[in-house]
C-alpha cells in the first residue's frame, strides 16, 4: 500500500483517496467544514488548507501522492485557519449562546480546536430573513456558511435538487427551488439527507430543541480528534472484516 | 326660492352626476381593458418571443446563459415569468436559473430604464472624472445610480473595466452601444436626447467611435489578416510537424500565466477523448483584467488572424467544434465578426472538408459573457461556456483533460491564436528570433493613464518599462511618473527606481495591461479601486476571497474616511499574507497583489491616513451620540466626547 506523510506519520491511501479521505480513514482529523464523507468534494470553505510538499492546497480537494509531505496542525497553518473560520463568523449572524447547535455545531468545534477566542474582524450583520415556512424544518440563514453540504446533498443523495446558490462575491446566498423560494413550497422533507447535514445551525428540525442538554452533546463531550480516532478504528475494523471474508 | 323648484334643481344637478360618473367609469373600463389587452398581447409576445430564442438554441441546458442574455435584449430584465419559462424549457429548477441569472453582473433581476448606462468604473475611467459626470447625468435626468422602477425611463449603474481605458470615460448603452470620451458636453446632450426618447441608433455616430489607436506595430499588428495562407501551410504538413514548430518558436500563453502553448496542446492530444466526440479549441476573449484592451483591437483589426489560429488548433488537435468567450462588454463586435465567420465559410476556411480536405470539419460559434471578470480564468469560462455560474473548477482534472462538456478542451488567448496564425506562415525560427531567449516572440500592450499618447504598443519581449513610457508621452507631461501597473490589478504595481526591468515572463510578466500614474495621482486610492474591483467581483464560492475581499475594502474604506491606525495596516498584511495560498483560484490569490506593492513602494500614501498609533474605531464616537444629545436637547461641551 502507499503512504504519505502527515505531520510525520506514515498515512496509507489508495489511488484516488484525497489527502482528507486517506486521513479520515487513518483516524487524523484534518479541520474542516465543507466536506462530507458522503458526499462529492468542494473546497469551498479553505479550512482544510494544509502544506503538500510546501505548497498551500485543500486537503478536501487534493490527491494523495506517495511520499508527499505534508504538513496539518502547525502555528502557521492554525493561525490561517483561525482567520478563515473568524471571517464565517463575521460574515454571518453567529450568536453561540442562543443556537440550538451549540455543542453541536462543526463551525464552532473547530473553532475551539484552533484557539479561537474571538471575532477578531469587525461583525458584518447582515440581515437575513428567517424561513420557518416548512412544517418540521426551519432555515436560519444568518448561520449559513455557504458550505453547499445542503445543495450537494440534495442533488447528490435524494435527487431533489432543493437547494442551490445565488448572488455572487459577499452577495451569495442560499436558494431554494420552489415557486415562491420558500423552503414549505418546495420537495424538502424532515428524513432527507440534507436535512442532516448542515454543519452549522442553518437547517434545524423543529419541535425539538434542546432535547440535548447544552453540556451533553457531541462536541462538549468529545474533541475532534478523539471522534476522528473513532472513525479511523471503525475502518480499520471495516477492513480487517473485509480481509477476513475474502481470506474464506 | 320655492321647496320643489329647489327639489328639482338638486335632482338635475343630481342625475348630471350620475351621468357625469357613469361616462367616466366606462371611460375608465374602456381604456383600462384595451390597455390590458395590450398587456396581455405584449405578454403573449413576449412568451412566444422567449419560446423562439430557446428554440433557437435547441433547449440546451448549456446555453442558459445565452439564452438568458439573448432574451434579456428584448425584455430588458429577468422578471420571474421569463425565468419561470427558461427553467421549464431547459429542464432546469426555478433555482439553478436564478442562481445562474443572479452571478453575472449583466443579468437584471430588477427592471432597468429603457436607456440603461454602465459606466466603466476602471481607476482610469475615475481619473477622467467618470464619477462626476456620472453624478451630473443622473441629476440632469432625476435618477439615483443602481434603481430603477419598471418602465423608468433611465437607469444608471457602474461596471468594471469595459476595455476602453485608452479612451474614457466609457459607458456602456443597454449593453451594446458604447460612449466613449465623456466629458460635460456629452452628458448635457446624452440627457436631452434621453428626455426626448431618441432611439439610440439615432444617437450621434461620432460618440460611439472606438478608435483603435495603435501606436506602434510590429509582427502581429503591422501584417495584412491571415485568410487561409496559414492554414494551407499547416494542410500541406504533417500535425506532428506543426506541433514541433510551435514547439520550437517556444510561444507562450498570452493570457498571463505564460504557459507553454505546445506543451499544454500535446497534454490535450495525449488526453482520452470519447470515441464519438471530438477535442474543442475555445479563445478566450474575455479582457477583463482592468486596463487590457489589445484583445479588442485584434478583434477588431485582425479577426480573421485569430480563427485561422484557432482552425489550425483544430486541425493539430482534430477538433471539430471552436468556442470564442466573448467579453459581455463586447458585445457590440459580436455582428461584425459574425460575418467574418460567415465570409470564411464561404471561402471554405471554416464547415465542412475545409480547404476540400476531407474530414476537416470545423465551426467557431461564438458565445458572448456576461460581465464576470473570474471567467477569464479558463475553468470558469468553461462553466460559463455550460450555462453555469462561473466559478472556478477544482483542477485537476485540466481543461486540456476534461474541459468543455467533458471532452478534452485547449483554451488559448485571442493574442496566442495569432501568434499561432503567423507562425505556421513565417516558421519557428522567424518567431523564437524575436524577442528574449526565455520570451519569444512580441507582445502588445494596452498603455493608458497619464501619458500623451494612450494605446496600443506592440513590442518584442524585452522591452523595458522606461521605454514605453518615452514612447508614449508619459514623461512629455509635465508630472513625472510615479508609478506603472503592469499586467492590471492582478499584476505587477512598479515604481520609478524599476522602471528599467523588462517586460518579459522571466522579469516582468505582462496580460497586456500597461496603466501609468504621474506623481499628482493618489497611490492608497488608486489601490482601493483595484480592491473594490476584487471584492465587486469575487465569485463568492471560497472563504477567502469572498469575506476577505469585502474585509480589505472595509479596511481600506475606514482610511480613507481618515479613521486609520496602524492596527489596520497590520489588519492589511495579514488579510493579503491570508489570501496567498489559500484561495479557490487565482482571483482570490493576486487580489491583494497592488495593496502589497503600494503598501511597499508607496507607503507615505497609507502614512498619511495612519495618524493613530493603536486602534481606532471605524466609526466617529462623538457622532454616535448625535440622537442622545438631540432627545436630551444638550448640545455643551459635558455632552461631546472630545
Amino acid at each position: 500500500m502507499k503512504h504519505f506523510i502527515l505531520d510525520g506519520c506514515e498515512i496509507a491511501f489508495d489511488e484516488g483517496d484525497t489527502l482528507m479521505t486517506a486521513a479520515r480513514k487513518a483516524g487524523v482529523h484534518i479541520p474542516h467544514l465543507c466536506w462530507h464523507p458522503e458526499l462529492g468534494e468542494s473546497g469551498a470553505c479553505r479550512i482544510c488548507t494544509v502544506k503538500a510538499d510546501g505548497r498551500l492546497v485543500a486537503a478536501c480537494t487534493t490527491r494523495a501522492a506517495p511520499a508527499m509531505m505534508v504538513q496539518n496542525r502547525t502555528e502557521e497553518l492554525d493561525d490561517k485557519r483561525r482567520l478563515l473560520l473568524q471571517m464565517l463568523f463575521v460574515e454571518g449572524n453567529h450568536f453561540c449562546p442562543s443556537c440550538e447547535k451549540s455543542g453541536d455545531c462543526l463551525l464552532q468545534a473547530e473553532a475551539y480546536e484552533v484557539g479561537m477566542t474571538g471575532p477578531h474582524f469587525e461583525e458584518f450583520y447582515p440581515k437575513r430573513p428567517l424561513d420557518a415556512s416548512h412544517p418540521d424544518v426551519l432555515i436560519d440563514f444568518d448561520r449559513c456558511i455557504l458550505c453547499k453540504l445542503c445543495v450537494r446533498a440534495s442533488n447528490e443523495v435524494d435527487g431533489k435538487g432543493v437547494f442551490a446558490l445565488g448572488g455572487h462575491g459577499i452577495g451569495t446566498h442560499l436558494l431554494i427551488n420552489s415557486p415562491t423560494g420558500k423552503l414549505g413550497d418546495s420537495e424538502f422533507a424532515a428524513d432527507d439527507f440534507a436535512a442532516s447535514v448542515c454543519p452549522v445551525g442553518a437547517i434545524l428540525p423543529k419541535r425539538c430543541g434542546f432535547s440535548v442538554p447544552i453540556g451533553d452533546r457531541r462536541f462538549d463531550l468529545n474533541t475532534l480528534d478523539d471522534l476522528a480516532h473513532a472513525v479511523g478504528e471503525q475502518s480499520a475494523h471495516a477492513d480487517k472484516q473485509a480481509n477476513d471474508s475474502s481470506d474464506d | 326660492m320655492p321647496y320643489d323648484v329647489l327639489t328639482a334643481k338638486y335632482e338635475l344637478h343630481w342625475i348630471f352626476l350620475q351621468s357625469f360618473v357613469a361616462l367616466g367609469i366606462s371611460l375608465f373600463k374602456l381604456v383600462y381593458t384595451k390597455l390590458n389587452g395590450m398587456r396581455s398581447l405584449e405578454i403573449a409576445n413576449e412568451q412566444e418571443l422567449v419560446e423562439s430564442v430557446i428554440r433557437r438554441y435547441g433547449n440546451q441546458r448549456h446555453a442558459l446563459v445565452q439564452i438568458l442574455r439573448e432574451v434579456q435584449e428584448h425584455t430588458h430584465w429577468l422578471y420571474p415569468d421569463v425565468l419561470r419559462q427558461i427553467a421549464d424549457a431547459v429542464g432546469l429548477t426555478l433555482a439553478i436559473v436564478n442562481g445562474v441569472a443572479s452571478f453575472y453582473h449583466f443579468f437584471y433581476l430588477q427592471p432597468v430604464g429603457r436607456y440603461h448606462f454602465l459606466w466603466s468604473d476602471n481607476v482610469t475611467d475615475r481619473m477622467l472624472g467618470n464619477r462626476k459626470l456620472a453624478g451630473e447625468l443622473c441629476r440632469q435626468l432625476g435618477i439615483v445610480p443602481g434603481k430603477s422602477e419598471s418602465g423608468a425611463p433611465a437607469s444608471l449603474d457602474f461596471t468594471s473595466c469595459t476595455g476602453l481605458a485608452d479612451q474614457g470615460p466609457a459607458v456602456l448603452v443597454n449593453q451594446h452601444r458604447i460612449l466613449t470620451r465623456m466629458d460635460e458636453q456629452r452628458v448635457d446632450k446624452v440627457a436631452e436626447l434621453v428626455r426626448a426618447q431618441i432611439p439610440l441608433h439615432d444617437w450621434p455616430q461620432q460618440w460611439q467611435l472606438v478608435d483603435d489607436q495603435i501606436h506602434r506595430t510590429d509582427v502581429l499588428l503591422s501584417s495584412a489578416p491571415i485568410r487561409g495562407q496559414s492554414l494551407r501551410e499547416t494542410l500541406a504538413r504533417t500535425n506532428q510537424a506543426t506541433l514541433a514548430q510551435i514547439d520550437a518558436s517556444k510561444l507562450r500563453g498570452r493570457g498571463g500565466a505564460g504557459f507553454s502553448t505546445a506543451t499544454k496542446w500535446r497534454a490535450c492530444l495525449e488526453a482520452a477523448c470519447p470515441p464519438d466526440a471530438s477535442r474543442v479549441v475555445v479563445c478566450n476573449a474575455d479582457e477583463g483584467e482592468p486596463g487590457t484592451f489589445k484583445d479588442r483591437v485584434l478583434l477588431t483589426r485582425q479577426p480573421d488572424t485569430v480563427f485561422e489560429g484557432m482552425t489550425i488548433a483544430a486541425q493539430v488537435l482534430g477538433a471539430s467544434q471552436g468556442l470564442v468567450y466573448l467579453r459581455g462588454e463586447y458585445r457590440y463586435l459580436l455582428d461584425e465578426l459574425l460575418s467574418v465567420l460567415e465570409r470564411r465559410r464561404m471561402d471554405h476556411l471554416l464547415g465542412e472538408n475545409i480547404l476540400g480536405v476531407g474530414g476537416f470539419n470545423f465551426d467557431i460559434d461564438i458565445h458572448v459573457g456576461a460581465g464576470a471578470y473570474v471567467c477569464g480564468e479558463e475553468s470558469a469560462l468553461i462553466e460559463s461556456l455550460e450555462g453555469k455560474r462561473g466559478t472556478p473548477r477544482i483542477r485537476p482534472p485540466f481543461p486540456v483533460e476534461r474541459g468543455y462538456l467533458d471532452l478534452p478542451t485547449v483554451v488559448n488567448n485571442v493574442e496566442t491564436f495569432c501568434a499561432v496564425a503567423r507562425i505556421a506562415e513565417h516558421g519557428a525560427e522567424w518567431w523564437s528570433s524575436i524577442g528574449t531567449t526565455q520570451s519569444s516572440g512580441t507582445k502588445i500592450h494596452s498603455v493608458s493613464g497619464d501619458c500623451a499618447r494612450p494605446g496600443i504598443y506592440e513590442y518584442p519581449f524585452g522591452v523595458t518599462i522606461q521605454q514605453v513610457l518615452d514612447d508614449c508621452g508619459a514623461n512629455s507631461t509635465n508630472n513625472r511618473t510615479q508609478a506603472v501597473q503592469v499586467g492590471g490589478p492582478s499584476g505587477l504595481c512598479l515604481a520609478a527606481h524599476e522602471f528599467q526591468r523588462c517586460l518579459a515572463f522571466e522579469d516582468v510578466p505582462s496580460a497586456g495591461a500597461f496603466m501609468i500614474f504621474n506623481d499628482t495621482r493618489d497611490m492608497f486610492s488608486i489601490a482601493h479601486g483595484f480592491a473594490q474591483f476584487f471584492a465587486f467581483e469575487s465569485c463568492g464560492f471560497c472563504t477567502p476571497c469572498r469575506v476577505g475581499t469585502e474585509l480589505v475594502v472595509r479596511r481600506m474604506d475606514k482610511l480613507a474616511a481618515g479613521h486609520g491606525s496602524l492596527f489596520d495596516e497590520s489588519e492589511l498584511h495579514e488579510l493579503e499574507a491570508l489570501m496567498h495560498g489559500t484561495t479557490h483560484c487565482g482571483l482570490g490569490a493576486t487580489a491583494t497583489n497592488s495593496l502589497r506593492d503600494t503598501l511597499t513602494h508607496f507607503r507615505p500614501a497609507y502614512e498619511r491616513r495612519l495618524q493613530a498609533p493603536g486602534f481606532t474605531p471605524g466609526f466617529d464616537l462623538d457622532a454616535e451620540l448625535e440622537a442622545a444629545r438631540r432627545v436630551t436637547g444638550r448640545d455643551d461641551a459635558d455632552a461631546h466626547l472630545t
